[in-house]
């Protein structure tokens, strides 16, 4: 059996399943984020009557729109509040903790061989540690609340061997945004994607930046298998070893599809307005204006990203008429970066710090994008409007690839400045 | 009866601005804005009982339910299109939304035809052409037929 399958089996109280079979499923967690107010809303009766399925169950995050940014968004959380205090939800992280995905992870919710399901498309991050994670819509979401139960449909699975190491300036980013382009922004519809070969080189930070982008190819879920990798990190933040048991594919497992990618032949990549798979090589956009960059968020918001993105813009300046947000993942990478001596570095340089969130990746405030204007951001996705204006245009790249832009106010190959 | 035709990989921006996700959320709220960036004349003229018809990946992007309860609100009978993005999928299940995968159809269709759709045998006629698509694993059709995910748990949780 492959991952999902194995997965599945498992958490279906099944010994075999095959693809296009439905299980019943009660996953470890349900995420939600600022949609917990409409999604509770939509069961207040239940909840009164039949409480919710068990306080540990649902995580809530406040990240999509912090601080509020209006009266109708601060009444939004404070009703979310409400609701977690007088049901005594134990997962809370209020604004300022992190974008929900990365908290996952941080906070050892998301673990090898879990379930995870959330009410937020990029929940298929947590496949960076070897989970099974799915994102759901907001009724499955107040429905699982009350019940802890769902169905999934076992998906049919591809795999995709990671051959080669990775040559300088390119980075994780560049080898999802390569695979998108190649397969299609439907290319992995209703599967489970399995990445395997040469993923040493591949950090969990590295692992985050491609699971995340997974949705954006259609898949259900992407999987890195766990290494030692996977285990110093859990170790590092101080997970046990014996709460989690990592779950692999079989050997003989059957795939619909096996594609193998050579990385040392990759080259930094552009996604080009307005969809994820109109992806370029960056030599043959280079030199097109932009007006703002924005570093962070759950696709590249680690302290690994902001690190390359101090490398690079150490002593130099961010052009006069380009504007850097950073927007770091969580707390926690901000705490580090300030420790390090990052922020300070993306402060001189001319960069805007956004408080950890999810702010301007979905339009909703700050960093919103004028009619004409064009952003070169490190988010997953560049979707007509997506920034909250539909006569602008956004295009995706590495953090590498959009530090090096911001200096020269045009989009520019990493690699010019970046010499091993 | 109208047909709103458009191209593959409309996303849940396309169909209702992430801008909105937390300031609209019962029907009222957004049916105006409904494919408010892809065709402005859609939440204006769309009458109950029209279809739209799409490409490959209707509804790639968001996790954003808005679309699905907007579109079931303003009476569209079927979205039939080339292939759907699996959450857009199961909101619609969860809403009671008819979405119908059938390429054929799609590429048959020309300006002017007629569409009828029998849902129960999982038939849709275009002009003169019919064409069949596969019914939903029972457990689903149970969720569809008690009218949408709410109320089969909450049918569920008075059993219990």
């Amino acid at each position: 059996m492959t991952f999902a399958e194995k997965i599945l089996a498992k958490y279906g109280g099944e010994r075999q399943v095959t693809p296009g079979q439905i299980v019943t499923v009660s996953p470890d967690h349900l995420l939600t984020h600022d949609n917990t107010a409409a999604i509770v809303q939509k069961i207040q009766e239940e909840l009164e009557k039949y409480g919710i399925y068990n306080k540990t169950f649902p995580v809530v995050v406040l990240d999509h729109v912090i601080p509020a940014a209006s009266e109708k968004t601060a009444r939004n959380h404070k009703i979310i509040r409400d609701f977690v205090k007088k049901h005594g939800i134990k997962n809370f992280f209020d604004i300022g903790i992190g974008i929900c995905h990365q908290v996952m992870i941080e906070k050892g919710l998301a673990l090898p061989g879990k379930l995870l399901l959330g009410s937020d498309s990029h929940t298929c991050s947590y496949g960076a540690v070897g989970a099974f994670s799915s994102g759901i819509d907001r009724t499955e979401a107040a429905a699982l609340m009350l019940t802890g139960e769902t169905w999934l449909k076992v998906p049919s699975s591809i795999k995709i061997t990671l051959k080669g190491k990775l040559k300088s300036g390119v980075m994780a980013k560049d080898v999802i945004l390569h695979i998108i382009g190649d397969i299609s922004a439907s290319g992995a519809t209703y599967c489970s994607v399995e990445f395997t070969g040469n993923i040493k080189q591949f950090s969990v930070d590295d692992r985050f930046t491609i699971a995340n982008m997974g949705v954006e190819m259609g898949a259900k879920n992407a999987y890195f298998p766990p290494d030692e990798i996977t285990t110093s990190y859990l170790d590092q933040i101080g997970i046990a070893r014996s709460s989690y048991t990592p779950v692999f594919p079989d050997r003989d497992a059957s795939y619909d599809m096996e594609l193998e990618y050579d990385l040392s032949n990759m080259v930094p990549m552009i996604a080009c307005p307005h969809s994820v798979d109109n992806v370029r090589k960056v030599d043959e956009v280079a030199g097109i204006e932009i007006n703002q960059c924005l570093i962070g968020t759950c696709t590249n918001g680690r302290v690994s990203d902001l690190q390359i993105t101090a490398r690079i813009l150490k002593g130099k300046k961010v052009h006069p008429d380009v504007r850097l947000l950073i927007l770091p993942a969580s707390k926690k990478v901000y705490e580090e970066a300030l420790r390090n001596g990052i922020i300070e570095i993306l402060v001189k340089a001319g960069a805007v710090i956004l408080p950890p969130g999810c702010g301007p990746c979905l339009g909703a405030h700050q960093g919103v994008l004028a009619p004409g204007e064009r952003c070169l951001s490190t988010a997953n996705r560049n979707f007509k409007g997506r920034m909250g204006c539909k006569e602008a245009e956004i295009y995706l790249s590495s953090p590498a690839t959009a530090a090096v832009s911001a200096i020269y106010g045009v989009i520019t190959d990493p690699r010019e400045v970046i010499k091993t | 009866m109208r047909i709103w035709k458009y191209g593959d990989n409309i996303n849940t921006d396309m169909l209702f601005p992430g801008k909105y996700t937390y300031t609209c959320s019962t029907p009222e709220e957004i049916k105006p804005h409904l494919l408010e960036d892809l065709d402005p004349l859609f939440a204006k003229n769309v009458k109950e009982g029209d279809i739209i018809l799409a490409g490959r990946n209707f509804g790639c992007g968001s996790s954003r339910e808005q679309p699905v309860v907007g579109l079931k609100a303003v009476g569209i009978k079927a979205v039939i299109a080339k292939s759907f993005a699996r959450i857009f999928y199961r909101a619609a299940i969860n809403q009671g939304l008819l979405l119908i995968e059938c390429p054929e159809a799609v590429d048959a269709y020309s300006e002017g035809d007629k569409i009828e759709i029998n849902a129960e045998k999982g038939i849709i006629k275009i002009g003169d052409k019919r064409f069949s698509f596969p019914s939903l694993p029972p457990e689903i059709l149970a969720i569809r037929d008690a009218g949408g995910l709410l109320s089969y748990t909450k049918l569920k949780l008075r059993k219990k």
